[in-house]
This record gives structure tokens, sequence and C-alpha cells, in this order.
């Protein structure tokens, strides 16, 4: 399982690598999300960094599902998804090593956004580097959910639209705890909590990623 | 090395194959014929385990398509679509690399099989890049390297010139003669000079037609 999640997550990275859809399409997006939010809150706001979470994970949602989608294109075309299939892998190491890969994808963009948060929304820099293992938890967390929802939601073969509604209901608690823990880090109250949350939340993920992953993709 | 009996097909309440009945003998090659939705491509991804069996019975390669481990099966075949059938961002020999890890095969076969289908000079180009008859022979080459008992073969003519045509005949022929079995999907029987395989003629899911 862990040899084929490898295999998996380093072969979505080079694609990626290779494609430069992070790079060129996905880190412009989320940062150009970010400072027209900053510019919606107005002048009033600038300094205040009361907002700042809530917009950054909102930004995060959007480049999630951006990621998520990209994740399943490639493997989308039936020749493709038929070949692999005759490779016969884990499917349990297929959805590790997917969601492994599409984790780094959104480590990468959310320190680039954590970097624009404290220019553009003015975050404290030492409340924002406090905030940064939640972060990395709630985007792992992300990442295993959106993977999983990804297969349930046709893989590469089924709307993209339908992606956003199957997934906000699951992401939800991962956004109010990244949203809460951030806020804890910067302006002090008890972390501990969403803490949980998140930790529970994603072992649950990789769970269910590991049990019912196979059979979403066969279905 | 197949064996059928009744298959039926259903997906989403539409029968693909109704009842078909098919033996396969290893070591032979077969190619199954018909019009467009006759049932061909789906007759290839039953055998292949890519699809389950809705009723009657069936065995490939000693695995039951009703109760056997399809992935297993999966692992036995290999399957040339239509379409790409690779990563279209990574080069002819970064597909290889990843189909001989997954299968724990040596990567140091990729090298002699790109040379085998002529790609040794298109092995660090993007799929994406490659000629259709290129990614034919790339297609070609992610199977040479896992060397299966059951070759399925899906429109492999398409987009072929006369010199892939000459070559795929005469990579098939080889294959054949060293004891792999061989299924060919085509729209029409093949009009190839060295390869002599049994016509089978689908439509409306049922075998229609046998002729050696």
């Amino acid at each position: 399982m862990i040899r084929t999640a490898l295999l998996v997550a380093g072969k979505d990275l080079r694609i990626e690598r290779r494609s430069r859809v992070l790079l060129w399409q996905v880190l412009p997006f989320g940062v150009m999300g970010l400072v027209l939010s900053g510019l919606a809150l107005g002048p009033t706001h600038a300094g205040h960094s009361s907002a700042g979470p809530g917009l950054f994970y909102l930004v995060m949602l959007l480049v999630t599902l951006l990621m998520i989608n990209r994740s399943r294109v490639i493997e989308g075309s039936v020749g493709t998804r038929t070949s692999v299939a005759t490779l016969g892998l884990d499917p349990a190491g297929v959805f590790l090593g997917k969601a492994l890969a599409l984790a780094v994808e959104l480590w990468v963009t959310g320190a680039v956004l954590l970097a624009g948060a404290v220019l553009v929304l003015h975050t404290a820099l030492v409340g924002t580097l406090q905030a940064l293992p939640s972060v990395v938890v709630i985007l792992a967390a992300l990442a295993a959910a959106g993977t999983l929802y990804g297969a349930l939601s046709g893989g590469g073969q089924g709307p993209a639209t339908l992606l956003p509604v199957l997934s906000l209901p699951a992401f939800a608690p991962l956004l109010i705890a990244g949203e809460r823990s951030f806020s804890a880090s910067l302006h002090g109250g008890g972390l501990w909590q969403w803490w949980v949350i998140s930790i529970v939340a994603l072992a649950a993920y990789l769970a269910v990623g590991i049990l019912l992953y196979g059979v979403l993709e066969d279905s | 090395m197949v064996t059928l009996r009744d298959a039926v097909v259903l997906v989403g309440g539409f029968p693909l194959l109704s009842g078909l009945n098919l033996e396969l003998e290893a070591g032979t090659l077969s190619v199954v014929t018909g019009a467009n939705g006759a049932g061909k491509t789906s007759l290839l991804r039953l055998i292949g385990g890519l699809v389950g069996l809705t009723s009657g019975s069936g065995r490939v390669s000693d695995i039951d398509l009703a109760t056997g481990d399809l992935r297993e099966l999966r692992r036995r075949v290999g399957w040339l679509g239509h379409e790409g059938s690779f990563y279209d961002d990574l080069s002819a020999n970064e597909n290889l690399a990843f189909a001989a890890k997954a299968l724990a095969r040596p990567t140091n076969e990729i090298a002699g099989v790109l040379d085998r289908v002529g790609l040794t000079s298109r092995a660090s180009m993007p799929a994406k890049l490659l000629s259709a008859g290129q990614r034919r022979r790339l297609g070609l080459a992610w199977i040479l390297l896992r060397r299966p008992a059951l070759w399925l073969l899906d429109e492999p003519y398409a987009s072929l010139d006369d010199e892939g045509r000459t070559f795929f005949d005469q990579l098939v022929g080889d294959v054949v003669e060293s004891g792999a079995t061989v299924l060919v999907s085509a729209h029409d029987p093949l009009r190839s000079s060295t390869l002599h395989p049994r016509t089978l003629t689908l439509a409306g899911g049922l075998v229609v037609g046998d002729r050696s």
C-alpha cells in the first residue's frame, strides 16, 4: 500500500511539475482571490486581521476545489483509466498517493497564501507562524476528503459541478476548525478542541478513503 | 484461456452483451468485428475484468468472472484502447517506468521495449506530443513491458499508416507464436497477408458469425 502510495504521489507531482498548472494557474488565482478579499474589506478594515483567517480558508476552499478537479482530470481519459486499471494497483494505495500529492500541492499554495495574508490582510506574523501546524493538518484533511469526494462525484467522468455540492458539507467542519484555530493563534483562546476536531477528521477521512476508494473507483 | 457461457453485461439497464457464448484457446489470434455498438469493446472489457458479469458464467485465465478476483485478472491482461492509454504529460520513458514500478518489474527493460516499438528517439518526449501512430506504439510498449498472457487490443489499426500496420502485424504474429492469446476488435475483418486469425462477428451483443 505504501509503495503504491509513493508511486502514485510521485507520478501526480511529476505531472503537476511538468504541466505547471499549479504555478501558473492555481497560485495566481489564489493570490488574486486574497487581494480581492482585502479590497472588499475596504480601507476601514485595513490593519484589522480578524477577517484574515476566514478569508484565507475561503480562498483555500476555492483552490482545493480546483486542485481536486485537476487531480481527477489527469486520470480522466477512459483509455488512461483502463490502462491503469489493468495494472491492478491497490486502491487504498492509490487513494493515499493521490491524497498525499494533493496535500503537498495545498501545502505549497497555503504557504504562499499565508504570506499573502500577512501582506494583504495584515495578519500578525507571529500568530500566522503559530497557526502553521494547524493549517498543515487542516489542508491534509481537506486533501483526504477532497480525494474521496473527487472519486464519489464520478472521478474524471462525472460533471465537475457535482463536486462542490457534494464536498462542501464534508469540508465545512474542517474550514470552521481551521478558521477558529487560526484566529486563536492570532488573538488567543482555546486551541485544543479545534486540534481534536482536525485530527479526528483527518483520521476519519483517511480511514474511509482507504476502505471505500476502490469501491468508488470501480463503480 | 477464455470461456463465456450466456454472458450478459448490463450497464445502466442497457444490455451491452446479451447472452454471449465464446471459447478462446491459448496461443491463438482472434478478431471481433461488428458495427458500432455491437458489443466489441464491451466483450474485451468483460474478458479483461474491467466490467462485471451481470448473469451467465465465464472464466478467463482460470479466474471466475462472477466470483473471482477481478483485480488479479486485470493484472494478467494487456489492454490497448483506441484512445490514449497513458499520461499525456509524462514522457514515453516515464509512462513505462510508472507501469514497470506498479508491476514490480525491472525498469532496465524499458530501453529494449522502446527499441522494439521504434520509439527510442522519442523516449523523452511527452506522450501528448507523439503522433497517433506513435501513441499506438507506446501503448504496445506498455503491454510488451508487462508480457501478459492475454492481449486485448481495441481498434488497434485506427490511425495507423501502412508501415504501422505492417509493424503491428509482425508484432502480433510474434506474440501469438510465443504462446500469448490475442483478441483484437476491429470494424472490418483483418486484411493482413501475414496473420490468419479466427474472425468473430458480433451484433446486438451476440456472436452471429464465427469463421476460422
